[in-house]
């Protein structure tokens, strides 16, 4: 019995510390979010230094996001030439790849891709120069370190994932037209007609884009967070960056069906 | 005495642990004071008390007469701009070279032209001795090398008050003569006012004009090297600290464990020493 409550008493206790920690959490992340806030257009005063983690964090992540995009379109092509061969509509498969990437393959892959590429760089590094004391020195030479290097690693992620995630999507739909177009046969007229006819700028590649940006705003945000808030150690970094992939990811999958619900549920 | 910084009744805690306990210490505008103590008083905290990167508990910490604790943020980064500080690490900025380190806080603060820059970065690598370096990166430089490259760096700007937490820890002798050498001269030079956060006795007397040993959170001792000395016998700490001496405590310990790791080797312990291994049985 008295094994019992004391499991009973540990289970609460561990419930408390955990809802606590979260609350914790939480109240750190609006304190950081409204500190960011602050600076996130003072940072355009130095759009060079933007531009150089647009560089790091999309151009480095070209590679993978065009490679990955390839694939997925020489999948969905082969995929969609079996099923729609089954109902003699092999001619819309450049619009069923499409679609599918447009509105949701794109973003939320190269999303996932980006969060393990370009996510854990960032927060790897922050948390390293938190670690050595960069931003400290950063501190007591009077420049503040979440404009000089929160501020434009965070811009750098929302500008470079729309980016990356259209180039995603154009890389598959291409993919899909080697597949269907040269090695199936599907004739390219329908292939790109069907793409035409079907898909509305406004709505899909709207949607796609918002849908990307969004990812972009969550990945950065959680990147800068778990790297500056990190534990100054080697085990602390470790954690933070593996919480960047994971957090940001089940983020990602999370809002996008949201996201999903709002934009094309019924 | 003019003092350039003041702890007035200054305590300063991290969640339960009291560090500081109401202290009270005047750092003399243009001289080199030492803050010593053993690993883990919470020197370093100091510095960044001083700094304003962490507030106090309790009492003010006043670096030329501005409360660090209360100012204004705008007040907090005008005065740091008058401060230079020499990170234990170095803190060297990885993915820049040793030049472009230096010419970070002058590219951050001023609008000089990249040749001006340069000029005044080749001047303070050369007041450090290693011009020769300023294409490096800091992972090529050796441990002494990065740290007077960071102490070039804190000069950039030309502080009033340099703040350096434990120079020596680390170093060969040959390095510590180095920085030894041009902590004193930089400070006689330029009119600085120095800060040493240090437990290496020898080194800080050689250069030091004003000393204070805390320990438990309180000032133990205070006064110039000379002073500290002479003060020696009366204060069992100081003396303990300043002869490098293990407490009684520990003493007796260590003792014991050289006993037992001797008998269970099968060594005969010194006879003398008999009667504390019994004790330990």
């Amino acid at each position: 019995m008295n094994r019992v409550l004391t499991a009973l008493l540990n289970g609460l206790a561990a419930l408390g510390q955990g809802v606590l920690s979260a609350a914790a959490h939480t109240g750190q992340l609006t304190l950081f979010i409204r500190q960011l806030m602050g600076r996130l257009i003072p940072a355009w005063t130095r759009p060079k230094l933007i531009v150089q983690e647009i560089y790091a964090i999309g151009v480095l992540s070209l590679v993978i996001i065009v490679i990955s995009g390839g694939f997925v379109g020489l999948v969905l092509g082969l995929q969609g030439f079996n099923i729609l061969s089954k109902f003699n509509a092999t001619e819309s498969l450049g619009v069923m790849v499409a679609l599918s990437l447009v509105r949701e393959l794109g973003p939320v892959v190269t999303a996932l891709l980006f969060a393990g590429r370009a996510g854990s760089a960032v927060t790897a590094e922050i948390a390293l120069m938190k670690t050595t004391e960069q931003l400290a020195a950063m501190e007591m030479m009077a420049v503040d370190p979440l404009r000089r290097v929160i501020a434009p690693r965070f811009w750098g992620a929302v500008i470079a994932m729309p980016l990356l995630a259209g180039l995603f999507s154009l890389v598959g739909i291409a993919g899909g037209y080697f597949i269907g177009v040269v090695v199936l046969g599907v004739d390219a007229a329908s292939y790109w007609g069907q793409i035409q006819q079907q898909m509305q700028p406004m709505d899909d590649v709207m949607n796609g884009v918002i849908k990307s940006l969004v990812f972009g705003v969550v990945i950065g945000l959680v990147a800068v967070f778990e790297g500056f808030n990190a534990e100054p150690t080697s085990l602390g970094i470790s954690r933070a960056t593996t919480r960047t992939v994971v957090l940001s990811s089940l983020l990602v999958l999370g809002l996008d069906f949201i996201l999903t619900a709002w934009m094309f549920g019924a | 005495m003019n003092s350039f910084i003041q702890f007035e009744q200054m305590s300063f805690s991290r969640g339960r642990n009291l560090i500081f306990d109401r202290i009270d210490m005047a750092i003399p505008r243009g001289k080199i004071t030492a803050i010593m103590g053993p690993s883990g008083t919470g020197k370093t905290t100091l510095l960044r008390l001083i700094g304003g990167q962490i507030k106090p508990k309790s009492g003010r910490v006043l670096v030329d007469g501005l409360d660090m604790g209360k100012a204004s943020s705008q007040a907090l980064l005008a005065m740091r701009r008058r401060l230079g500080m020499l990170f234990q690490n170095g803190a060297l900025f990885t993915d820049l070279t040793a030049a472009d380190n230096v010419a970070f806080p002058l590219r951050e603060h001023t609008r000089l032209p990249p040749a001006l820059i340069a000029r005044i970065v080749a001047l303070k690598l050369q007041a450090v001795g290693l011009l020769a370096a300023a294409d490096q990166m800091p992972a090529a430089l050796s441990g002494g090398m990065a740290r007077r490259v960071a102490l070039a760096r804190a000069l950039a700007l030309d502080p009033e008050l340099m703040l350096y937490d434990e120079p020596f820890t680390g170093q060969d002798p040959i390095n510590v003569g180095v920085l030894l050498r041009l902590i004193a001269s930089l400070n006689q030079a330029l009119g600085l006012t120095s800060v040493l956060v240090s437990h290496d006795v020898a080194e800080v007397f050689a250069i030091a004009d004003c000393v204070f040993v805390i320990n438990e959170g309180r000032v133990v001792a205070k006064g110039s090297p000379d002073e500290l000395r002479a003060q020696m016998p009366h204060v069992p700490f100081l003396r303990q600290f300043l002869e490098g001496a293990p407490d009684d405590n520990q003493s007796q310990a260590s003792q014991q464990s050289a006993n037992y790791l001797a008998n269970a080797l099968g060594l005969k312990p010194p006879s003398d020493k008999r009667s504390a291994l019994r004790g330990t049985r």
